[in-house]
């Protein structure tokens, strides 16, 4: 097998395993799946600027709430059936990262997170500020008939399984053929050495802000969708954490890797299942895994497993 | 015809003038040097030139076309390939990735291109390798490859000779004569032997001011190039 057959067939596999599990997982976790397969899109969207790219933002929560509130407002007040309301979601996420990205790229470094988060910071404000469209903290519930999408109930579970499954192996499909093509080539190697990749011709200011673009976007569609699967939409979702967890997820997973936002999500999410079963202090868990992670596996689980087993790992 | 030509161009760095008022003209097809002692302004010349720096003031013309405003990604798309005086490759891909970034920019055909131009810097065998592995003299020599691959105008090459084995500045030497053909090349060169088999005409700066400018050997019998560089050893 060629080296692209291998990560196809690796990939097309993680799908099928999962578009199997839906068949065979008890309630439970049939439910938690579906939550990590929307968590780990936007995950996939974070990682196509972080690992790819290699710029690191912390306010991406601006682009998974751009798109619940994108969808969710449309709703609420304007009556959008979900199909329009998403695809408004998606839309409020590319805007928002065209207009973000085209200001925050002036900068680089430290300086690049300090004003993603500032400007996600601002996000959270607004979305406070008009409390009494967004509802605030306190957030609004998307009823169950209000989720009917052509026809197909998404508070269904399985219906709800599959939906999730299709975002997560559109965004995967998509990071697949991204990384094999030009766009995504020359995005990698401005992560390695952008002096170079400049003085090769390359124009690298609007290859990062595509890269911001497509990373929000994505993001968005992940934050539209969890509003509409999950049938709720708050501003906590606003919050700095919402930045940080992508970063996590990432980073436990392997940053540069396509397998690694879903190995992290799942990691991730597991791991606060479990200990939260023990100990109210779960953070304090995950908060020593991921010092050991650093320690012991810096490039996380999919960089390790490149590392050690599967050097074609993409 | 002149393919590059600066005028009145000049950098400060603070109260340094490390480029003064340097008028340069290089015709096409041939190979100019640039030699001066460490700290006469080579790089920095260089640097206007291709738009990593921005002039104090001066122009730039390439193929003319006025570039003294045009950023560094737009000059390299008008035909000109720089290597960089500190080796600067993409470490943890391969050879060729490597070049293969340089010829899909083009627009060409990595499959054929890149064995090409590894095979002229003699690094085919390694193309499967990572660049980070190689010995400082390959890397030198996969810059090299970068440059041509990218098939310039102008090919300006920023000290290419550090580190490479006597055979392998031979190698060089008999590369760059057959570019010769193809493309126009500025060189930056400490190695003697090297700027007087090869270049056609030198250019001379010291404190950032062209001190004299000719022929290899008109440049070997200037009295004040011996003072400033060459020694009269």
């Amino acid at each position: 097998m060629t080296e692209t057959q291998k990560s196809l067939a690796l990939h097309f596999g993680l799908l099928a395993l999962l578009f199997a599990l839906q068949f065979i997982l008890p309630a439970y976790h049939h439910g938690n799946l579906s939550r990590i397969m929307v968590l780990a899109t936007y995950a996939i969207g974070y990682n196509l600027l972080f690992g790819y790219t290699g710029l690191l933002s912390l306010g991406h929560a601006m682009f998974f709430a751009a798109g619940m509130y994108g969808m969710g407002l449309m709703i609420r007040h304007l009556g959008f059936t979900p199909a329009p309301a998403l695809l408004i979601g998606v839309l409020a996420g590319l805007a928002l990262s065209a207009a973000v990205g085209a200001l925050a790229l002036r900068t680089t470094g430290v300086a690049f997170m300090i004003v993603t988060l500032m400007f996600a910071q601002a996000g959270y404000l607004i979305i406070l500020y008009f409390g009494e469209w967004t509802r605030g903290d306190e957030g609004f519930v998307i009823q169950q008939v209000q989720r009917s999408l052509w026809g197909i109930d998404l508070s269904d579970p399985t219906a709800r399984y599959f939906a999730a499954w299709m975002l997560f192996s559109a965004c995967l499909a998509l990071s697949l053929w991204l990384i094999r093509h030009p766009f995504g080539r020359t995005l990698i190697a401005i992560r390695e050495n952008e002096s170079r990749a400049q003085m090769l011709g390359y124009d690298v200011f609007r290859h990062k802000l595509g890269a911001v673009v497509l990373s929000g976007t994505i993001s968005a569609a992940a934050g539209a969708a969890y509003a509409l699967l999950f049938g709720y939409a708050g501003a906590s979702f606003a919050t700095v954490q919402y930045s940080i967890l992508p970063l996590l997820w990432v980073l436990l997973g392997g940053a540069g890797t396509l397998i690694g936002p879903f190995l992290g999500t799942l990691f991730t999410f597991y791991l606060i299942d479990i200990a939260s079963a023990f100990t109210t202090a779960y953070m304090l868990v995950v908060g020593i895994v991921l010092v050991a992670l650093t320690l012991f596996a810096r490039q996380g689980i999919g960089g390790e497993i490149r590392a050690r087993l599967w050097n074609w790992l993409p | 015809m002149t393919l590059l030509g600066a005028r009145m161009l000049s950098k400060d760095f603070g109260g340094l003038h490390a480029v003064r008022n340097v008028d340069i003209d290089v015709p096409e097809g041939q190979i100019r040097a640039l030699i001066g002692p460490n700290g006469a302004g080579k790089t920095t010349l260089i640097g206007l030139i291709c738009g990593r720096l921005a002039p104090t003031s001066g122009t730039v013309r390439f193929a003319d076309q006025d570039i003294s405003h045009l950023p560094a990604h737009r000059r390299i798309r008008l035909g000109i390939a720089y290597t960089f005086q500190i080796t600067s490759i993409f470490d943890r891909l391969t050879l060729h990735e490597n070049v293969a970034l340089a010829v899909r920019r083009l627009g060409g055909d990595p499959a054929t291109e890149v064995p090409a131009a590894l095979d002229r810097v003699g690094l085919l065998q390694h193309q499967r390798r990572l660049a980070g592995d190689l010995s400082y003299g390959h890397q030198r020599l996969l810059e090299i490859a970068m440059g041509l691959a990218q098939k310039p105008r102008l090919l300006i090459l920023d000290e290419p000779t550090q580190g490479l084995s006597d055979s392998e500045i031979d190698a060089f030497k008999a590369l760059i004569r057959d570019l010769k053909s193809e493309t126009t090349i500025l060189l930056i060169e400490h190695n003697m032997s090297v700027v007087m088999e090869t270049a056609d005409i030198i250019t001379v700066l010291n404190f950032g001011e062209v001190l004299a400018e000719g022929t290899p050997s008109a440049i070997r019998a200037n009295p004040d190039v011996q003072a400033a560089y060459l020694g009269t050893g």
